[in-house]
């Protein structure tokens, strides 16, 4: 405890004495904090000790002098060495305080000049692009004026040549002058020497003709007197060579013309025959451009099928319309040779790979088969003998089916019209037994006294037609049997229902018929041209059991080879 | 082919008459007529003077030889060889001389182009056609020989006059928008009459016979224009050459071009086919010779030589003209119409070894004949597409649609060809060189078999 009350003292002796240096420091942030509760903390009474050896520890890391001896226990302290420590320290203290103080001269200095440095880069900077830019800007001119350069150079040029030529012409009709000049001018000096020769020449010799005798006109015609009528006929014969010669060009140059239009119309029929069969199979893809396509061809075509024959086509209008149509039809016939090939190229490729597809499978199929032929022999003729019987059983079984299918075909129809038969024939059964039970009731009636006068009258109701028909059935007797039964269908207006009556139906409706045709004659001869129906149709009959059998055999049979 | 023997002439003046059966040629001032089959002399006449033109009449019964020097024009009766007509021009002179289509009428032409006296074999009677112009071709006849069209200069004003051959009378007189006025044509149909400008301005005028003015065309302004024109026989087009080295056809409907052919040095990218005529090496001389055994044989010195086709691209020799002298040669100054119109050939003046056929229904060049020295001449056939021309060797050369032939004149001395002429039924043809003729007998039969 004295030793820090000690330390308290020296302390505050430094402080009273202080120097202004020290006050100076002392007012610096980095000075100690006045603050007496820090000393407090490091020492107290407790760790004395400890905070001696820490502090010679540190004195001594320091290099100071040592303010203790060793001898000493820790409690002896040299006060002297102790302050002198102590002034050490704040000799040390107060050097690096200035150190600080340097360094941060130092640094506020070095900061002022790095923003200086900074402030200086920006501007440099910006002079630079400004720079560049005008650099970039004087390039651009320079370019321009390069190109003014080249083309004022090249029209320089051009006016050179211009130039050069026009000396040229200029020289050589400056040539062409001074010969003609100088021609004129011999000539003239020629006249000039005639004329004085002729002056001087007293003999003019005049210009005479000999002939031994006159010679006659080379047409042998007389030469006419020259008078108004024979210029005029002068005049008539000139126009009317002129005129000839017109009419003959005329006359020919129509005759093209015609030509010309006879192959533009051929043309255009050609091309609107193309066009149209080739709409025909586009038909289901463009059925509305067609229509429309098509009303406009029909129009074209009537105008000028219409107009074709009976005008000449001399109006201008006819002849536009001719061409515009051609060169319309010569567009759309473009367009379309160039779909189709498309068209064709695609469909070229499609079947290339189809090619490629079944040449592949070809190939295979010789394999396997050379595999089946590399097997043993004597399964191979077998096998091929197998396959050539196969073959001949498969010829003829596809011609025996198409002959039944042939029959078959024909049996259908025979059946419908036996239903149709069958049907009417029912007709004639209910009526029948109408009629029957009419006649029965009356032949009742007739055994009773009264209703004999109703007998006619009955008789007429039904079976009246049917008697005026068989008539009529008996007349047409060697007609064949559908006739008459279609006679009798319309004339009974009623609809059947076509049921598809089996075969049993139809044979107990026949069987029935023979049964009642001995009682009635009328009903006989009704019948009677069914008769030969049914005479046929027992045979037929037979014959579609037959080829009935046959079919089932014969389908047995590919069952069982198939 | 078969060549008949060699017979003089002077001056070029050996002509067919016009029914084909004698040949007329001048050796200086006599004048001999032959058979033309036998070329056996039938007449002979003697002028007065060395003849400058001569002439057959229309109906092959009298030939006019003039003497311009003289002033002379004296005609013979083939007819009647006693039968003579001397027409003295006087001091007045004469520069040319013509027949009229009827043949009985002589046109003669004073010198400076004074007037043109109209003489009557009929009547003796003289009419006077006054200041007629003095250019390329001022005066033509119409085919059918029933209108002349005369060129004339009136008060620095071109203008034109026709005139009914029947009677000379004026028909009509009209002014033409030419400069200076070259030359004029009729159409063989005789309906309309081109008329074009000279080479300082490219203009070409079509008037309908009865003096209106159907059309104008001119191609370009400037440089120099028209070198030559011609009508195609079915009057169908008209083809017209110029300085540029170009033909332009026009159509007789619209009068208006329908196709351009260009004559370029390089051919290439082109259907046609392109004969160049190559020289073999002559014969080898043999070693031993002595001065007997030395013959003057032209066929020893001449080379033969034959057409060779050419793959394009093909370069045709060009010779590029004189800048400073007029009237340059360059520019396409021949053209000439196959009988039936099918083909066109042309000579273009800077490449003077060419010959270029044009197909003038497909509008194209068929064939470029190249020779190895200047083509002097090129006619057709009169009645077939078959072209002779020569170039002043002692070859004749052929083309038909079939193909080309050079055949060796087989002429003893030195025969070059200058010139030649087609009988008028194409069986013949006539070979002109200095003092020389030459008939050239065409195998019809070995033809036809080439060009079929």
């Amino acid at each position: 405890m004295p030793d820090s009350s000690q330390v308290k003292d020296a302390r505050r002796c430094s402080v009273e004495c202080g120097t202004p240096p020290l006050r100076h420091f002392s007012q610096s942030s980095l000075a100690l904090p006045r603050n007496s509760q820090s000393l407090r903390t490091f020492c107290t009474e407790h760790n004395m000790q400890e905070c001696l050896s820490y502090i010679k520890q540190e004195v001594s890391l320091l290099s100071l002098s040592p303010f203790w001896t060793e001898l000493d226990d820790d409690s002896q302290l040299n006060v002297v060495a102790v302050l002198n420590c102590m002034y050490d320290l704040i000799q040390l203290h107060h050097r690096s305080l200035r150190t600080l103080e340097n360094m941060e001269m130092e640094q506020l200095k070095l900061s002022s000049y790095v923003d200086n440095l900074k402030t200086n880069n920006t501007h440099l900077k910006e002079e630079v692009e400004l720079s560049k830019r005008q650099n970039t800007g004087l390039l651009e001119r320079e370019r321009q004026l390069h190109l003014k350069l080249k083309s004022l150079q090249s029209s320089l040029k051009n006016e050179k040549d211009e130039v050069q030529k026009l000396q040229n012409i200029t020289s050589s009709r400056a040539c062409q002058y001074n010969h003609e000049m100088k021609r004129r001018e011999r000539e003239l000096n020629k006249l000039r020497e005639r004329l004085n020769q002729l002056l001087a020449d007293k003999k003019e010799r005049k210009q005479t003709i000999d002939l031994l005798n006159n010679l006659g006109r080379a047409d042998g015609k007389r030469s006419l007197w020259k008078t108004e009528k024979t210029e005029a006929k002068h005049e008539e014969e000139m126009y009317r060579t002129l005129l000839s010669d017109y009419e003959l060009r005329q006359r020919e140059l129509a005759l093209e013309n015609k030509e010309l239009r006879k192959v533009m119309q051929q043309i255009k029929k050609e091309m609107v025959s193309i066009l149209k069969s080739r709409k025909l199979a586009l038909k289901e893809e463009k059925q509305e451009l067609n229509g429309m396509q098509t009303a406009s061809d029909d129009e074209e075509n009537e105008v000028f099928d219409s107009s074709k024959e009976s005008l000449e086509l001399f109006c201008i209008h006819a002849r536009e319309k001719l061409t515009n149509s051609i060169r319309l039809q010569w567009r759309r016939l473009k367009s379309h040779v160039e779909k189709l090939d498309s068209q064709e190229k695609e469909e070229m490729d499609r079947l290339k790979l189809e090619i490629q597809q079944c040449k592949d499978f070809i190939q295979t199929q010789q394999h396997l088969l050379q595999r089946q032929l590399s097997s043993p022999i004597d399964q191979d003729s077998a096998s091929l003998q197998n396959d050539g019987l196969m073959l001949q059983e498969k010829m003829r079984l596809s011609e025996e089916w198409k002959s039944l299918e042939e029959q078959r075909r024909i049996f259908e129809r025979e059946r419908r019209n036996y239903t149709e038969a069958a049907i009417r024939l029912s007709h004639e059964r209910k009526i029948f037994e109408e009629d029957r039970a009419l006649w029965l009731k009356q032949q009742f009636l007739s055994m009773s006294p009264f209703g004999n006068s109703n007998q006619p009258h009955l008789l007429k109701s039904a079976s009246a037609l049917l008697i005026t028909e068989t008539e009529v059935g008996s007349l047409n007797a060697s007609e064949m049997p559908h006739e008459c039964q279609s006679v009798l269908v319309s004339q009974k207006s009623r609809s059947v229902s076509l049921t598809s009556s089996s075969t049993d139906d139809l044979e107990s409706a026949l069987c029935l018929i023979p049964e009642n045709g001995s009682s009635e004659h009328r009903k006989s001869e009704l019948f009677g041209d069914f008769n030969s129906l049914h005479e046929n149709v027992p045979l037929r009959r037979k014959q579609w059991k037959e080829s009935k059998d046959l079919s089932s055999h014969s389908l047995s049979e590919e069952n069982s080879t198939a | 082919m078969n060549f008949s023997e060699v017979f003089k002439q002077s001056n070029q003046l050996c002509k067919v008459s016009p029914d084909g059966k004698y040949l007329a040629t001048c050796v200086q001032y006599r004048l001999v007529v032959r058979d033309i089959s036998t070329l056996q002399i039938l007449q002979l006449y003697t002028c007065l003077d060395q003849v400058s033109h001569m002439e057959w009449s229309s109906d092959s019964l009298f030939i006019l030889c003039a003497m311009y020097k003289r002033g002379l024009v004296q005609v013979w009766s083939l007819e009647q060889p006693d039968w003579h007509c001397k027409i003295d021009e006087g001091s007045i002179g004469l520069v040319s001389s013509r027949w009229s289509p009827d043949g009985r009428h002589i046109l003669n032409t004073t010198e400076f182009h004074l007037r043109i006296t109209v003489w009557s074999l009929c009547t003796k009677a003289v009419s006077y056609i006054k200041y007629p112009k003095a250019c390329q071709k001022g005066i033509d006849f119409s085919t059918d020989g029933s209108y002349m069209a005369l060129a004339e200069r009136r008060d620095c004003k071109d203008c034109i006059s026709i005139f009914v051959c029947d009677d000379w009378h004026l028909l009509r007189h009209f002014e033409t928008e030419t400069q200076d006025l070259a030359g004029l044509e009729w159409s063989p149909n005789g309906c309309v009459l081109a008329v074009w400008d000279s080479c300082l301005e490219y203009k070409v005028l079509l008037y309908s016979l009865d003096g209106r003015l159907l059309s104008t065309y001119s191609a370009y302004e400037w440089s120099l224009g028209v070198k030559s024109v011609s009508w195609s026989p079915s009057s169908q087009f008209l083809a017209i050459g110029s300085y540029d080295e170009k033909v332009r056809i026009l159509n007789h409907i619209t009068w208006k071009k329908i196709v351009q052919f260009e004559h370029p040095a390089v051919i290439e990218n082109t259907k046609a086919t392109v004969y160049k005529e190559v020289e073999k090496r002559p014969a080898e001389v043999r070693d031993e010779f002595s001065l007997h055994n030395v013959t003057m044989d032209s066929t020893l010195f001449s080379t033969q030589s034959k057409y060779e086709i050419c793959s394009l691209p093909v370069q045709i020799p060009a010779v590029k003209p004189d800048p400073d002298r007029a009237n340059p040669k360059i520019g396409v100054s021949v053209l000439a119409f196959s009988s039936d119109s099918r083909y066109l050939a042309t000579k273009n003046d800077n490449m003077p070894t060419a010959i270029w056929v044009w197909d003038m229904q497909k509008m194209s060049l068929e064939a470029v004949l190249e020779h190895t020295l200047s083509v002097r001449c090129f006619l057709w056939d009169p009645c077939r597409p078959r072209l002779a021309l020569c170039t002043g060797n002692s070859k004749l050369y052929l083309w038909s649609p079939g193909g080309c032939v050079s055949v060796q004149v087989p002429v003893e001395g030195d025969f070059q060809v200058q010139s030649l002429k087609w009988h008028c039924n194409g069986d013949s043809v006539i070979l002109l060189g200095k003092e020389q003729l030459c008939l050239c007998y065409m195998d019809t039969e070995q033809e036809e078999k080439l060009n079929s």
